[in-house]
């Protein structure tokens, strides 16, 4: 293993404290626990929408926080979920009163882990719902399985809902936005490379130099198929066609009810995209590939949308959500609408994504 | 009859014994998850040990409780928030005994088991924790109505925490991380599974010291 670390039981902290010395003006660093908060944390009046995950997904999700976007982020170790009490000290740090929403990446450890902050911040007396991600068209079923994966889709939620809290959307107006946008969302990846979790050392999965994964998450889990290394056309088109000729995508989620102070299942569907369908088109690197490729992935899959009728509104290409250093790409495609654009569009000054502002 | 010393004693080797197989255990996560099952428990429960001189003055209930508050801060995964919810039902099933009847050992161990129920929701036969938890409070129950003593029946339901750990080799798992290995989970032992019957046993090898 070749990185630049130095202890590898304290690369989370050492990079968390780089960030907070780089940019003091942005964010404010807490270590114990782990969270980033906006500087001019808690906006007077405004809902805070935090998320969290896994440390090496970088820019995301501490990159994301700042106005138009998150208020707080809390990062675990690599790969790993943070644990409650991150989640419900960082609640308390950017709640004005307004409420928090937390933005959970299906996972069962986040899961899990955002459940029980949840229930913590309730019984402190703060509002708090919580909206689940899950968009990664690589797993079929929902019914064997712990459901879909929550991938790229995460930063297209993040950044709409940060900007309707922005423009004073309360609490039940934000979640309600942020599970449109996910349900209008799906994503698809494919690994080139594995990549190596410092405190494993060594790569997380073995790929030939003639073999690429297609449909794996960002974990450096392998995929749902390894199949022959082939054109970026080719590799695009079959991309592609994973996200736009999906079927419709039945599952349960639960969510918090924050009168009740107890959870609920809420049956939900997503609906297949289909001709004269408006998206944003999100091209991700997963860290090790050049933005030049994702170009090339781009010019293929505004082909493929061209060729079902389904128009490209929006685009979003870099590296946003990443599985440290692995070379692979996702493709995501979330349908938008007036309200979906109008936030899209909205400022957002954040370290990671910064426009109008 | 379980005293608050053997209690203590019980957490103290539970931590050994996640300690002496945290490779194990992560060699089986590493077959079927992310390879951190063994690390994640062994974190947990050094802090516990940490934290547990600070309540050895306190009751049962407050001493499991407190481990529970301990996991849930510092295991992360799934099995954190699964674990520490076990503790903190326990716990406060029992709330402020300083001894317990072996009914009490049961309504604190089936709590336990109930809020990893809520938590996680697994189903029998999931490949989860929950499939060497079911059988064993089952088998305890039965024991309990026989009128055997603690060691016999903390025997009886740590064989069953044992078949139920081996049962769920050929399953494939539904739920956590694992299922979406979808037929490649099957043929390994769940992590879970294994760590929940080290625990038990680990009550066991307590009660007969
Ligand atoms: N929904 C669930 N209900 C009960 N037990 C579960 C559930 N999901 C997973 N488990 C148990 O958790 C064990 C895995 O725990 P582990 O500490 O490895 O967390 P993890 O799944 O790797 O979390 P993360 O993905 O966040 O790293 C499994 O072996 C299984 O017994
Ligand atoms: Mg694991």
């Amino acid at each position: 293993m070749k990185k630049l670390i130095n202890d590898v039981d304290n690369v989370v902290r050492e990079q968390l404290e780089g960030m907070a010395l780089a940019h003091p003006d942005a964010i404010k660093v807490n270590y114990d626990p782990y969270f980033v908060v906006r500087a001019d944390a808690p906006v007077e009046g405004k809902v805070a929408i935090i998320s969290g995950g896994g440390s090496g997904h970088e820019p995301m999700h501490g990159g994301f926080v700042g106005m138009g976007m998150l208020d707080g982020a809390c990062p675990g170790e690599v790969f790993t979920s943070p644990t409650p009490d991150q989640m419900y000290e960082c609640a308390k740090a950017v709640d004005s009163g307004a409420g928090v929403l937390f933005l959970v990446k299906n996972y069962t450890g986040d899961v899990l882990n955002f459940e029980t902050a949840a229930e913590l911040a309730y019984a402190d007396g703060i509002k708090v719902q919580s909206i689940l991600v899950d968009d990664d068209a690589a797993v079929k079923d929902s019914l064997y399985t712990a459901g879909r994966r929550g991938v790229g889709a995460t930063v297209i939620v993040e950044k709409i809902v940060g900007a309707a809290a922005e423009a004073g959307y309360n609490l039940g107006q934000c979640a309600d936005l942020a599970r449109k946008v996910n349900m209008y969302g799906r994503s698809i990846g494919i690994a080139l490379t594995s990549c190596t979790v410092p405190a494993a050392g060594k790569p997380t999965f073995d790929l030939g130099d003639g073999e690429f994964e297609f449909g794996i998450g960002i974990h450096g889990e392998p995929g749902r198929q390894r199949l022959p290394m082939k054109s970026v056309d080719e590799i695009t088109a079959m991309m592609a066609a994973a996200v736009l000729d999906d079927e419709a995508y039945s599952r349960t989620v639960r969510e918090w009810d924050n009168e009740e102070g107890t959870w609920f299942d809420k049956e939900l569907t997503d609906e297949p995209f289909k001709s004269g369908d408006s998206v944003i088109a999100f091209v991700n690197s997963m860290g090790g590939t050049p933005v030049s490729e994702l170009y090339a992935v781009y010019r293929k899959l505004a082909a493929e949308c061209e060729a079902r009728g389904v128009k490209i509104a929006r685009n979003l290409i870099g590296p946003y959500i990443t599985s440290l250093e692995m070379q692979g790409c996702s493709i995501t495609l979330v349908k938008t609408d007036d309200e979906i654009l109008k936030f899209w569009d909205a400022p957002v000054n954040t370290l990671g994504l910064r426009w109008g502002a | 009859m379980i005293t608050k010393d053997q209690i203590v004693r019980w957490l103290e080797k539970t931590a050994a014994v996640l300690q002496a197989n945290k490779t194990y255990l992560t060699d089986l996560d590493s077959a079927i998850g992310d390879a951190d099952h063994g690390t994640n428990m062994d974190r947990g429960f050094k802090k516990v040990m940490e934290k547990l001189p600070t309540v050895f003055d306190n009751d049962i209930g407050n001493i499991l409780k407190t481990t529970g508050m301990t996991l849930i801060s510092s295991v992360g995964g799934a099995s954190g928030p699964l674990y520490g919810t076990f503790f903190m039902r326990s716990g406060m099933a029992i709330a402020a005994k300083e001894e317990l009847s072996d009914e009490d050992l049961f309504t604190l161990l089936q709590a336990g088991v109930e809020g990893i129920l809520q938590r996680g929701r697994p189903n029998l036969e999931d490949k989860t924790m929950y499939d060497a938890w079911a059988p064993a409070l089952e088998a305890m129950q039965g024991a309990l109505s026989t009128g055997m003593g603690t060691v016999e029946v903390l025997e009886t339901a740590v064989a069953a925490a044992e078949q139920g750990m081996k049962n769920t080799i050929p399953l494939q798992a539904r739920k956590g991380r694992a299922s979406y290995l979808g037929e490649r989970s099957i043929g390994h032992q769940d992590p879970g599974a294994t760590s929940s019957y080290l625990m038990l046993n680990a009550l066991l090898e307590t009660v007969k010291e």
